[in-house]
């Protein structure tokens, strides 16, 4: 059955991803650094999870029954920040506070400071444990709710990545669905060519994960992918998510000189501009 | 309660009660369960009890998101791979989030024995009193082990617990009473002040009692908690018995004896000898022939509080 999202649904998808990234442009240009091109890539998964999925209320950020999601790549904060603002965890004016002094917008997520962030994160291949160990929590305490977790590609270079693929299929976590923002680049260049975490969905799935490769930009797919990882019992899923870095502007795309650079001012004028010329729906 | 018992014994039986009384304690562990003693209670609450394997580092990540989610991890390894290992994880997963992760670590210092210097860790203390919002036990025997793992459970935030391989004697009575911050007089004193933790207190108070026969009346300090240490206790032992000794069974870089060091600068300047491992790696052999040869001995303490008397 396919549980496909409607033509308004998908509108409104599309209003909220484009907001998000309006917002991390604008953000990253005001703090003079922060990493951009990931953030973009990751806007419209976050906004299916955030607009679509995830049983979050900002009213009760601690609920205990809430779902989670851990940004196990830490520096697409922008993209985890602007989402929360969207969705009310934060006034949106205070996303300009971002990596700032004083601010509760450190340069990666910090928990302790902002409601809705439920994992410190930013050192990479650490967010996948604590998922998983939040994934266990559940299971213990007989609660439904489900965790979530993002990495990214040049993170499954770190070993620990595979030591919670380890554990979270050997207990069984089906609670726990993870996504690779699989958008090809790290800091030194592409992937494949700095040090190759590929093939990326056989790896996931030699360690016992239901695996989903899906276009990350494509709402019904992301939206599609964790629906049929809840239905999945007895494993983790894994959803390898394609994406394009910098994905939205297109100056950005694909330049692997946007991982980690904030825009001018001139620039962001442009791309914010250009953020506009993009199609409402998918 | 035997008259000899090494403190991850007592920690595994201590972790049995605790599991019983609160239903919030998860216990994990890293492949050496039968060696941490994590396994005694592994076998009486088996659906708390979670083996992530030779993987130290999701060891420690596991048990930040266990926390995030409200129970209350207690994570065992050797302090070796715990403290080393994982570090970072550590640094980033538990103590900058301030999360409430109690972090066990056996088969710490020289007295790990036979294994050699790939598993004795004589750095750990020093590694973990850098970090912010980490508290830092070194318990001295059973009973301030049992002691120690029960305010753990209680105190929110991140704790780390040194224990040890090799049987130690009790010190302490049943009446004991541990306190975080407080240091315990075991003898009173008034020519020098001998500081210690661990597996040292025993070595130390009989090092008091050798003095006596030489003229030097020693105050002798358990000092289980090294973060927060009890500054007042410090001061008082400089300003009324002149001169310090620490004792440790760790690097005398960044340990206990820098703890002392630290507050004697800042607060009350007093001569100070510190009996620990000197800058070095250990080697191969057994607890007490290891102990002799880094002058981790009853000796060596004798020797240091009369340098520090003569230093006055």
């Amino acid at each position: 059955m396919s549980q496909t999202l409607t033509p308004e649904q998908l509108s409104q998808l599309a209003g909220r991803a484009k907001s998000i990234r309006r917002n991390i442009i604008s953000m990253v240009t005001e703090a003079k650094s922060g990493h951009p091109g990931g953030s973009l890539s990751a806007a419209d998964i976050l906004s299916v999870l955030y607009f679509a999925e995830m049983n979050v209320d900002p009213a009760k950020p601690q609920d205990p029954d809430r779902d989670r999601f851990v940004l196990s790549k830490g520096h697409a904060a922008p993209v985890l920040y602007a989402t929360l603002a969207e969705k009310g965890y934060l006034p949106v004016e205070e996303l300009f506070t971002l990596r700032k002094i004083n601010s509760r917008l450190q340069g990666h997520p910090d928990m302790k400071g902002i409601p809705g962030v439920d994992m410190s994160t930013g050192s990479l291949g650490q967010g996948l444990s604590a998922a998983s160990g939040m994934a266990l929590a559940a299971r213990l305490d007989a609660r439904n709710y489900r965790v979530y977790a993002l990495l990214g590609d040049g993170e499954l270079e770190e070993g620990q990545v595979w030591e919670a693929a380890m554990f979270a299929a050997h207990y069984k976590l089906d609670n726990l669905t993870a996504f690779v923002d699989f958008n090809g680049l790290q800091i030194d260049g592409p992937v494949d060519q700095v040090m190759s975490p590929l093939p990326i969905p056989e790896k996931w799935q030699a360690f016992g994960w239901h695996v989903l490769v899906i276009d990350g930009h494509d709402y019904n797919a992301v939206y599609d992918a964790i629906q049929e990882a809840k239905t999945v019992k007895g494993k983790p899923t894994m959803i390898v998510a394609k994406t394009v870095k910098g994905k939205g502007v297109c100056q950005m795309e694909n330049v692997v000189d946007w991982h980690g650079k904030a825009p001018s001012r001139e620039e962001c004028e442009k791309f914010l501009a250009d953020l506009e010329g993009i199609e409402e729906v998918k | 309660m035997a008259n000899q018992l090494a403190t991850r014994e007592a920690y595994g039986l201590a972790l049995k009660d605790l599991g019983g009384r609160n239903k919030n304690v998860v216990v994990l562990d890293a492949d050496l369960s039968k060696s941490t003693k994590t396994n005694v209670f592994a076998k009486a609450f088996p659906d708390r009890f979670f083996n992530v394997g030779i993987a130290e580092q999701n060891l420690m990540g596991v048990a930040a998101g266990l926390a995030a989610a409200g129970k209350i991890p207690f994570v065992s390894t050797f302090a070796m791979f715990a403290t080393g290992r994982a570090f970072e994880q550590i640094r980033n997963s538990i103590c900058y989030p301030k999360l409430n992760v109690k972090i066990a670590a056996t088969h710490a210092g020289l007295t790990v024995g036979e294994d050699g210097a790939s598993h004795q860790s004589v750095e750990d203390i020093a590694i973990m009193r850098a970090l912010p919002n980490m508290t830092v036990i070194v318990p001295a025997d059973a009973t301030e082990t049992r002691q120690a793992i029960d305010f753990a459970a209680e105190h929110k935030g991140p704790v780390y617990i040194r224990l040890g391989r090799a049987a130690v004697p009790n010190v302490f009575g049943e009446a004991y009473e541990f306190g975080i911050g407080k240091a315990v007089p075991l003898i009173d004193g008034t020519d020098v002040t001998i500081i210690a933790c661990g597996v040292m207190v025993a070595p130390a108070r009989h090092a008091a009692e050798h003095l006596v026969a030489e003229g030097i009346s020693a105050r002798v300090l358990n000092m289980a908690s090294i973060k927060p240490v009890d500054t007042g206790a410090i001061i008082a032992a400089a300003r009324e018995t002149g001169a310090v000794v620490t004792c440790e069974e760790h690097t005398v870089i960044g340990g206990l004896g820098s703890a002392v060091a630290e507050v004697l600068a800042e607060y009350a300047p007093a001569p100070l000898e510190r009996v620990g491992v000197m800058d070095t790696f250990g080697e191969s052999g057994t607890p007490d022939a290891l102990l002799k040869k880094y002058n981790l001995t009853e000796e060596a303490i004798v020797a240091a509080a009369k340098k520090a008397v003569s230093r006055k």
